[in-house]
């Protein structure tokens, strides 16, 4: 009763959030409870309510289909390519970056690497394909020129460069904006311990491997727990906008296997147990990252 | 400070490999520019790298006459400037009653605003929450469901929370409400926080192409990054049949100066040069926004 009365007198105050509590709630909330439908058998005219029950059979149906071997292949192979090559590189462009002493040189570096987290996909993908394209595509004609191959490639509908172009194009993309957190990292680590090691004798490597590097442990290891929650995620747009049908069997990953069974074929039900058969295992790839990184001390929670 | 052989020698190494970083990301845009100024006959022949061969603005011409791209790039900035204005506008009134110490239900509120951050629908629940909603082919599906950015809320008030209290309480005095308070005294003094959060909210919707292949199939409504994906995608099969019938397809490109490949370079220079003219005030914003996105985590 007394919080009523207070929520009444209120009011204006209360009119600038519950909207916006109300828009929430339609727009996530709805759609978390809206999974259920992976538990049904949906159909589009039955609709939502009086679709048949069907407990776990989406959740088999995809353990059983013949592209669930292809599609975790992919999922992990890719992720695991993306995280071996695509996480250490940021931090070893920051610590690069802080060894460079001509303040102009590192600001054109920054500012041009910086830029292609910017860009759409789209456009990302419209580079790729001009640079690899067969008939004028940059790639082919430096490779020409140093004699490394007789004649043009299409690179993108070969499927063994398939993984190759898509770690590239992230690292391209990524790699620039990826350092800025280990550059403010970095710029956090205190001065007195270089000095204190200058005057030990250390070297640049020495203090790169005993001073830097330990400093910013904290923070690389929030982000490898993110990213091994992230495994599952092998990409989406990259990967929906460079694949082709020729190239199906090395790019289908689970993200774009359930756009294109549930959006394209209508299997909404199916596709949603496979988006929550992922949902469910990034949750507990997540939490055992958390549990080995609190034993060194630098968990998320 | 005197540096050792190997230090100097390390030295050498970091900054060719950063000039070669340099190099490689700047190279791709380069090329793509200088493309869509040459004549797209000469270009299929190979072999155009640094410098326009046969120079041309024939493909701007084209590009600048088609009516379908036009519209995409007009439905883009009305859909960025609508989008970016409401979200900013709604969410920092949101964020403001968030920021209040007196609102009642505060800590529940913001529980129910963490959770969905943590778990989501997904795709398939999303798309039929807005298929139900009647929102496909709608102008508007560009626009509503990202009305309110709950991270943006988050960002907003803790601004709001450091702002020193007296000039607020001053304005409570002479007998301001809340709406008052946040239009007249708050945001006039938030200019950082608005900016960066308008700028990197501009940019997700100036660069979103999925939301449209989702939602929209009506040519009319799509923005440019969508119909640059769509034209891509076309040319990713062309490609794929020139491999079978190359020699043809060579011929049939060099009977005209412009070809679907040069005129695609101009439509990829059109939708990336808006976000290249604001990319500056980006950069000079971003930093603050990455210590933003430290504190998200």
């Amino acid at each position: 009763m007394k919080t009523r009365q207070s929520i009444i007198r209120q009011w204006d105050l209360q009119l600038m959030v519950v909207p916006a509590l109300m828009f929430i709630f339609v727009f996530s909330y709805i759609p978390m409870s809206g999974i259920l439908i992976a538990f049904k058998d949906y159909d589009i005219f039955q609709g939502f309510a009086s679709s048949p029950w069907v407990g776990l059979d989406n959740f088999k149906e995809f353990l059983h289909a013949d592209e669930f071997g292809t599609v975790i292949r992919n999922t992990l192979g890719i992720s695991f390519l993306k995280l071996l090559i695509g996480f250490p590189a940021p931090i070893v462009l920051a610590l690069m970056l802080n060894e460079v002493r001509i303040p102009i040189f590192k600001r054109v570096v920054q500012t041009i690497s910086y830029l292609p987290h910017f860009l759409s996909w789209v456009i990302v993908s419209g580079f790729v394909l001009t640079m690899l394209s067969a008939d004028y595509g940059s790639l082919n004609i430096a490779l020409e020129k140093l004699n490394l191959i007789d004649e043009p490639v299409n690179w993108l509908t070969i499927p063994n460069y398939f993984w190759a172009i898509l770690i590239a194009t992230g690292l391209w993309k990524g790699i620039g904006f990826g350092s800025i957190v280990y550059l403010a990292a970095i710029a956090g680590v205190n001065p007195e311990l270089y000095e204190a090691a200058s005057i030990d004798g250390a070297g640049r490597f020495r203090k790169i491997f005993s001073i830097t590097i330990p400093c910013i442990m904290p923070v690389v290891s929030i982000f490898l727990i993110l990213a091994i929650g992230d495994l599952l995620s092998a990409g989406f747009e990259d990967i929906l906008l460079l694949q082709s049908d020729i190239v199906r069997d090395v790019s289908d990953v689970l993200d774009t296997y359930v756009y294109r069974v549930g959006i394209k074929n209508s299997l909404f039900s199916y596709a949603a147990a496979v988006g929550l058969f992922k949902a469910v295992v990034s949750v507990i790839l997540l939490t055992v990252a958390n549990a080995l990184a609190r034993r060194s001390g630098n968990s998320l929670w | 400070m005197r540096l050792s052989y190997g230090e100097r020698m390390s030295s050498v190494v970091i900054y060719a490999l950063l000039a070669l970083l340099a190099f490689v990301t700047f190279y791709p845009f380069w090329n793509s520019a200088v493309i869509s100024f040459n004549t797209g006959s000469d270009t299929s022949l190979g072999g155009v790298t640094f410098w326009p061969r046969d120079f041309t603005f024939d493909n701007y011409e084209i590009v600048f006459q088609d009516s379908r791209l036009l519209r995409a790039f007009f439905v883009s900035v009305l859909r960025t400037v609508a989008g970016t204005a409401l979200s900013i506008a709604a969410t920092a009134v949101f964020a403001y009653g968030m920021s209040k110490k007196e609102l009642v239900g505060r800590k529940y509120y913001m529980i129910f605003c963490i959770i969905p951050l943590y778990f989501d629908g997904g795709l398939i629940p999303s798309y039929m929450l807005i298929r139900s909603l009647g929102l496909m082919n709608s102008f508007w599906v560009m626009v509503i469901p990202s009305l309110v950015s709950i991270w943006n809320m988050i960002v907003f008030r803790t601004f709001f929370q450091q702002l020193p209290h007296n000039l607020e309480e001053s304005a409570r005095i002479d007998g301001c409400g809340y709406w008052q308070t946040l239009f007249r005294i708050v945001l006039p003094i938030s200019g950082p926080v608005v900016a960066t959060l308008s700028l990197f909210t501009a940019v997700g919707h100036w660069n979103d192409w999925f939301t449209a292949t989702l939602y929209i199939s009506d040519t009319k409504l799509l923005p440019i990054q969508t119909l640059l994906q769509q034209i891509l995608s076309s040319n990713i099969m062309s490609e794929q049949m020139m491999q079978t019938n190359s020699a043809a397809q060579s011929h049939m490109a060099s009977a005209h100066s412009v070809t679907t490949k040069s005129l695609t370079m101009a439509t990829m220079m059109v939708a990336t040069i808006p976000i290249i003219l604001v990319y500056p005030f980006v950069q000079k914003y971003f930093v603050k926004g990455v210590m933003v996105g430290s504190l998200k985590e």
